[in-house]
């Protein structure tokens, strides 16, 4: 079978599963069925066309309605692509499950399923389209269709509290929208295409002035999705209002989609115009400034979102060493990421429904009740954290083993300023560390009657946020489904350790593939780029 | 590349205007300025098509010099429809935080599922009694001004003709 048939099916299940589960919209069982079994098809095919891009060496690429390129639209599956399609295709398919076990024992007050699985299945489609997109232009429309359908899954139910959490969201996307649309426009003025792998070759024919406005504009767009400082202030306050499996879907890919281009910005749109500086400076910042803010939080989905600003950090570090190695880990660090930080939140919404509150201040005696929720919270929070054996440490190490190597030969920037984002990137770490076990110690180890009047120089510093009062009733029962997803998502993150060799050769023809722009341009103009 | 200076001076004057309704609190004035710096950048993008010539058709000698490139055209076409959908979603969303404006605490309350019928008519009866028909434009207005305070029932006598 020729695996080019499957690629466009990606895009186009979980749209025509919308529609279906848009028509089912009073049958929620089919329903139901219908998104899981969606997302669980483009699990598979994600899987098949991991292993034959990956066997085969080369990427799958599909011209569709068979125009040649660059005058129709290509879309690609390279190695990059492959991986990130199967991790978020599981990550969305286990959020899912969550979502609806979760909506079945609350009789859908939180995730209405009319709504929500077509959406989230819209979602699904927009993150899908843009890892495959082989044109700008297509890029873009794969951001508008999942922003769209993430403005209605975070405003789900209209409450004040998510209005006004997604008002805010909402201008800021519309804002990098438009920066994203102005800057195809200027690159399609600048060089006449749209087509990624034509613009790696005429972009490096242009001034270099010009590049660098254009790819700066880009890179606005782009780092204002993924969270990256001085561009992340709307993050902590948007996300942690959600229903908890839409923080964590939010919180595991949506960045990560931001990520991804910026990975493809600077391997193979813009070979030639280089801002590794500027990315070091920015990672670093990203680090510190994000983890920072963490340290001050109360409430757990808050400091989830903070340190999820500040670990966004390290994969901008990755990509502005600009090394095959950087890059191997920086790709290795975006899997562990999204499955970490997905199994935190999804933890983070177990811990909710049984303690009934989500501050630090309020939470105790988890340990006792639930040993099961103290180590499905444990192990990611170590993970997240740098612990090794860890897939955070090996990320971590990799990505400062790649910055050591870099920086005799003054890669990406001077020396010095490499060893100093490799000095935040471990400090991160244990703040990171710090901030999570002092959440950990007070939720599961302080017992229960010691909430009252508790005083712990551990507590001066957090902050209560107006969001963070008694959300639920504490004596919820967790529907058995959450728990296993949950388990599974957490014994995901181990096997990224386990399997940490392997995985990380696979990162590492990756790497191999995206510095080297020719293996991407040959892939969508085999006979060479006219 | 030759251009319009009339595209250039519209498209410059709507991402003025647009950017500086953009500032301003109210949720309505933002729509609007999001609305006309959506257009600038799609005269943005026309503008980058080039040279106006003929309909992008090659037939009866046309040769490929003499026709408009047609594929700003079909971005620009696209990116309205997304505007469109978009302007759907936000006006519903600015209704909503009028909504909320005008009932507090309660319109977090109020829900649209059948058993609760109740107190959606309850819920218009009350902004019905505190706001005369042809004042709703300027209390929307003013309601998304205060952003989401939430002010409770003003008396009809402090709204502002």
């Amino acid at each position: 079978m020729n695996p080019a048939i499957l690629v466009p099916l990606v895009v186009l299940l979980p749209l025509l599963g919308a529609a279906v589960a848009l028509v089912l919209g009073r049958h929620r069982r089919a329903q139901m069925a219908v998104s899981a079994s969606v997302l669980a098809a483009v699990a598979v095919i994600s899987a098949v066309l991991l292993a034959t891009v990956d066997a085969s060496g080369a990427g799958v690429v599909v011209q569709v309605g068979g125009w040649e390129p660059p005058f129709g639209i290509s879309l690609v599956v390279d190695r990059l692509a492959a991986i990130m399609l199967l991790i978020s295709a599981i990550v969305l398919l286990g959020v899912l499950v969550y979502a609806v076990s979760q909506g079945v024992a609350d009789r859908h007050r939180e995730t209405p399923v009319s709504i929500f699985h077509p959406a989230y299945l819209i979602l699904s489609a927009g993150v899908f389209n843009a890892f495959i997109a082989g044109d700008l232009f297509n890029l873009y429309v794969g951001f508008e269709i999942l922003l769209s359908a993430s403005y209605v899954l975070l405003t789900l139910g209209g409450t004040g509290e998510r209005i006004r959490a997604g008002v805010t969201y909402i201008l800021v996307s519309l804002v990098s929208s438009l920066f994203f649309l102005s800057a195809i426009a200027l690159i399609y003025g600048a060089t006449g295409t749209a087509n990624i792998a034509q613009l790696s070759v005429r972009i490096a024919e242009l001034p270099d002035s010009v590049q660098l406005i254009l790819h700066l504009l880009l890179l606005l767009a782009f780092g204002i999705k993924a969270a990256v400082f001085p561009l992340s202030f709307w993050l902590p306050d948007s996300y942690p209002t959600a229903p908890a499996p839409v923080t964590a879907v939010f919180a595991g890919l949506l960045t990560k989609v931001g990520v991804y281009a910026i990975i493809r910005t600077e391997t193979v749109i813009f070979q030639e115009s280089d801002v590794s500086t500027l990315l070091l400076v920015i990672g670093g910042l990203t680090m510190l400034v994000g983890i920072l803010g963490a340290l001050t939080q109360a409430d757990i989905k808050r400091l989830l979102s903070f340190t999820l600003v500040s670990h966004i950090g390290y994969m901008i570090f990755g990509i502005g060493l600009a090394t095959e190695l950087g890059l191997a880990a920086t790709i290795y660090y975006v899997v562990h990421h999204i499955t970490v930080q997905t199994a935190l939140f999804l933890t983070t919404g177990l811990i909710e429904r049984f303690g009934g509150s989500t501050s630090i201040n309020r939470l105790a005696g988890l340990l006792k009740a639930s040993p099961l929720l103290a180590i499905l919270f444990f192990i990611p929070a170590l993970n997240l954290g740098g612990i090794p054996p860890f897939s955070g440490f090996l990320g971590k190490l990799g990505l400062f083993i790649a910055g050591a190597e870099g920086a005799p030969e003054s890669v990406g920037g001077p020396a010095w300023l490499t060893w100093t984002v490799i000095a935040a990137g471990a400090a991160t770490s244990l703040i990171t560390l710090y901030a999570l076990t002092r959440f950990w110690n007070m939720a599961f180890w302080r017992d229960r009657d010691e909430v009252e009047g508790y005083d712990s120089p551990l507590l001066n510093s957090v902050l209560e946020w107006e969001g963070s009062g008694d959300t639920a009733v504490a004596t919820r029962t967790i529907p058995v489904p959450m728990v296993v997803v949950t388990t599974a998502l957490v014994a995901i993150t181990v096997l990224l350790t386990v399997f940490a060799g392997p995985l990380f050769d696979l990162a590492g023809r990756t790497a191999a593939d995206l510095v080297d722009p020719s293996v991407y341009i040959g892939l969508v103009f085999p006979g060479g780029v006219r | 590349m030759t251009a319009s200076l009339t595209l250039v001076v519209l498209m410059a004057v709507l991402f003025g205007a647009g950017i500086t309704i953009m500032l301003e609190r109210s949720l309505t004035r933002v729509l609007i300025g999001f609305l006309l710096v959506g257009n600038a950048v799609n005269i943005l993008i026309f503008l980058m098509s080039g040279a106006p010539g003929l309909a992008p058709l090659l037939s009866d000698g046309v040769t490929a010099d003499e026709i408009s490139d047609p594929v700003p055209q079909a971005f620009v076409l696209t990116a309205i429809v997304i505007n469109l959908g978009i302007t759907a979603f936000m006006l519903a969303l600015i209704y909503r935080s009028w909504w909320l404006a005008r009932l507090g605490e309660k319109g977090d309350l109020v829900d649209d599922e059948d058993d609760l019928e109740e107190e959606v008519e309850e819920a218009e009866g009350l902004i019905r009694s505190s706001a005369a028909d042809d004042l709703a434009i300027q209390e929307l207005i003013d309601a998304s001004d205060e952003e989401f305070e939430q002010s409770p029932e003003r008396p009809d006598e402090e709204v502002r003709p």
